[in-house]
């Protein structure tokens, strides 16, 4: 018998998608059972608890969770959220329910013995209930009381090797694609350089000193998968300056129908025999594709590196051997100015490990940001405030046509003094010249 | 209960105390055929919905069979996962950006007894554990927040809706029969924790109240000044108001300045503006990240509001299927659905759609607004 009546949640638990009402109430047995004989160091009714408070916020259509308040874990001001319930009396099993950001490895990839072990810590010290993942990218162990909290630090750091992830006002643990593990299309090792900065920057991820949150995104290619310029504040994208790479034989293979385009991904529905010509040339935003019936031509002078014919015909086509990824500065979410993309602020950098070039950009972004950056301003809005000329000379790159999308269309031009000559002019001079 | 130590000692904090050592290293993670081939793929193909085959240049293949799943998930289910892996995967494992679950094999003969096993595994009310799907032209799994599960600045839930969207494009997901693949995503209010500005298709939790105010102890509990602060459209202001014959620092509120950010509770847990009447969501359209063919685009409101209308959030479902069947049967292979808008125009987008076109979805907020009126007589009739 269930501790609370959840009929509005219970129908949830029909459909085809995965219903996570069955998967808690799953949870909720499995700890009244309890076969393994844990003490559970959190009250062991959590689970029942939790979906007491749900079917509440169903009925209500209002939150029940409160403020945050200042829990953590000593010595760091990031990685753990306070979380409290309003009505603690009535569900005392969530009175407490913190959530704690563990650091996820690059690309996601575990073991099934190391998140067994993460099961087993959080069995004995929290609600049983995680987020795989958060927004930001970390696992996130989603319930516990706030005397658990340096213990689970403890067994993290002690016996699993593991570090808590970022929260509130400082860089929030780094983020990116699998890149070079697993995709043909990656420009640089996503999930090398998202490790080398997660472990350079271990003082601003957990000790907040910045305006605001600050986040990392590593995108292997311009297909832009675990959407940098649109989530982080700083967007590394990979990119290629040299000829892209046809394999001619494959693409007839593609004409012919030999390979399916788009490796497959249209193969629910009867588009009709593969053109090559409406599909690839005619659809290039750089118009730089040609096709004479039996050769593919590329102009790369005039390519955009879109990826598209490279997604199309990935067997005969890849990008480029000079790789490396563009810098983009700047995204954000509508809180609080409107949405903002990610701006382009460094075209082209190689992205090599130690990825000395792009922290040397991080690094002066940051001096910068914390020294103009108000209260709760994004860099993206700081960037605004202050113009994109003003980053690119912080981070001392040459202004470019490429920065813009096109020039300004009006001539209220800030000119400096140097750039023009004296302004500090006697009107008596002026007088001279011009009766009053 | 009795409570168990870890290890750590309160009265010497610093004793054996071990920080800033990061994750773990990711290659310690990776599949033997993923580690040796790392960075010396060639391409890839979608075997069927749901599976992808990578070939390295040293003629290995590494095939994935990608599962849907709802994140927020217990740790039972992931020891299940595990048990999965272990018994066809080697042990390992991975998740993608999207939240799905990646299952990975060596070879080809290993790929139909892990799906057999993957699709076996349900919940006790007939859902699936593992449904498998999400690649090419689908809609993969939808990318949420927390709701009113875990969050206390909500304007909506964030799973359940989740649920009841992927219920009803469930068929979408196991399939590729869509012009391109069409992201979801859903932000359970404007603080917007996943990429949803940037969506195919997303749905915005949303306030329509201004804030309720806590003056009896809005200056025990909030600095005043930085409530003033938040507001980004000067609506809030300090003042003084008297209770029991005791002046409280406190603020008022010029409601009609006011778009419902919530920013102001974010600052201030004297001001909360949810409400179960004001709040809903408000749907967007068009966004995308990639670069492929068209530049990265912002989603547009389509939707100025919904209802909530737990559990299964009729309204919102129902429109988010008109939009994606509308889609599918208008757009061209390869369109994204903002580069479908685009190419008919936005006002033949409300007409293919059916959906009402309101005042609410003429932007008036600062300059760019007027980026989005349109200055030219070319429009559709």
């Amino acid at each position: 018998m269930a501790k609370h009546k959840t009929p509005m949640l219970d129908e949830l638990t029909k459909g085809p998608w995965p219903s996570w009402v069955d998967d808690i109430k799953g949870e909720a047995e499995r700890r009244k059972a309890n076969p393994d004989n844990i003490d559970y160091q959190i009250p062991a009714d959590v689970c029942e608890d939790w979906l007491g408070l749900q079917e509440l916020s169903y009925k209500d259509m209002e939150t029940h969770w409160k403020h945050g308040g200042i829990v953590g874990v000593f010595g760091y001001g990031g990685g753990v959220i306070g979380r409290y319930c309003d009505m603690p009396q009535q569900f005392p099993g969530v009175a407490h329910f913190h959530t704690v950001r563990v650091n996820q490895p690059s690309g996601k990839y575990y073991t099934t013995k190391f998140l067994t072990d993460l099961c087993d810590i959080w069995d004995l010290r929290g609600s049983g209930m995680t987020n795989m993942h958060g927004s930001t990218g970390d696992i996130v162990l989603l319930g516990t009381f706030t005397e658990q909290l340096e213990e689970i630090f403890f067994e993290l750091t002690h016996n699993m090797n593991t570090d808590l992830g970022g929260s509130g006002s400082n860089l929030r643990t780094p983020a990116g694609c699998l890149g070079k593990s697993r995709c043909e299309f990656a420009c640089y090792d996503t999930m090398a350089l998202e490790y080398s900065m997660v472990q350079q920057y271990q003082d601003e991820l957990h000790r907040p000193a910045f305006p605001y949150k600050f986040k990392f995104k590593f995108d292997g290619c311009p297909m832009g998968c675990v959407c940098s310029i649109a989530r982080s504040d700083f967007s590394v994208i990979g990119t290629w300056k040299s000829d892209i790479r046809i394999d001619q034989e494959a693409v007839k293979a593609y004409v012919g129908g030999e390979f399916k385009p788009n490796a497959g991904a249209h193969a629910g529905r009867d588009w009709g025999k593969f053109d090559i010509t409406a599909e690839v040339v005619n659809r290039c935003p750089g118009q730089c594709i040609k096709w004479d019936g039996s050769k593919l031509s590329i102009d790369n002078k005039n390519c955009v590196r879109c990826m598209h014919c490279i997604a199309v015909m990935p067997r005969a086509l890849r990008v480029g051997t000079e790789t490396g990824a563009s810098i983009l500065l700047g995204a954000k979410a509508p809180i609080l100015d409107g949405q903002q993309m990610s701006s382009l602020i460094v075209p082209f950098v190689p992205a090599e490990d130690p990825f000395d070039e792009i922290k040397e950009v991080v690094e002066k972004i940051w001096d910068w940001w914390m020294e103009e950056g108000k209260n709760r301003e994004r860099v993206g809005e700081t960037m605004r405030r202050m113009s994109l000329q003003k980053v690119l000379n912080v981070i001392g790159v040459e202004p470019d046509a490429r920065h813009v999308k096109y020039p300004r269309e009006n001539p209220y031009i800030f000119w400096k003094e140097e750039e023009v000559g004296n302004w500090d002019r006697p009107i008596e001079e002026y007088r001279k010249r011009h009766a009053r | 209960m009795a409570f168990i130590s870890s290890g750590y000692n309160p009265e010497k904090p610093m004793e054996n105390r071990i920080s800033d050592i990061g994750p773990r290293k990711y290659d310690e993670f990776l599949p033997p055929v993923i580690k040796k081939n790392y960075g010396q793929w060639l391409y890839h193909e979608i075997l069927e919905p749901g599976v992808l085959m990578h070939k390295a240049e040293s003629g290995d293949e590494v095939y994935s069979v990608r599962v849907g799943a709802a994140r927020l998930m217990s740790v039972g289910l992931i020891r299940e996962m595990c048990a999965v892996a272990d018994k066809h995967c080697g042990g390992h494992l991975r998740f993608t950006t999207r939240n799905n679950v990646e299952f990975m094999v060596d070879s080809k003969a290993k790929v139909k007894p892990l799906m057999d096993d993957l699709k076996s595994r349900k919940f006790p009310g007939g859902s699936l554990k593992f449904p498998i799907g999400g690649t090419g032209a689908s809609t993969p799994n939808m990318v949420h927040t927390q709701g009113w599960q875990h969050c206390h600045t909500p304007a909506t839930d964030a799973a359940g809706p989740v649920k009841a969207v992927m219920d009803e494009v469930f068929e979408y997901f196991t399939s590729m029969k869509l012009p391109a693949s069409v992201r979801l995503a859903l932000a359970c209010c404007l603080n917007m924790c996943g990429a949803v500005h940037c969506s195919d298709i997303a749905v915005v939790g949303i306030h329509r109240k201004p804030p309720l105010k806590d003056h009896a102890v809005l200056d025990q509990i909030c600095e005043i000044p930085l409530a003033v602060a938040a507001c980004p459209t000067a609506a809030i202001r300090p003042t003084k108001i008297e209770i029991d014959g005791k002046q409280r620092n406190t603020v008022a509120i010029k409601d009609e300045r006011c778009m419902f950010c919530g920013n102001c509770y974010t600052m201030c847990a004297a001001l909360p503006l949810a409400d179960a009447e004001g709040d809903g969501c408000a749907i967007m359209v068009g966004g995308k990240v990639s670069n492929r063919l068209s530049m990265p685009k912002f989603s547009k409101v389509v939707v100025a509001y919904v209802p909530n209308e737990p559990p299964r959030w009729p309204s919102l479902t129902k429109v988010i299927k008109q939009i994606l069947e509308a889609y599918a049967k208008d757009a061209r292979k390869y369109e994204r659905v903002g580069e479908w808008a685009e190419r008919i125009g936005w006002e033949k987008f409300f007409e293919v759609t059916g959906l009402p076109f309101t005042h609410h979805l003429i932007d008036d907020f600062r300059d760019h607004a007027y980026y989005t009126w349109r200055q030219s007589t070319q429009f559709k009739w």
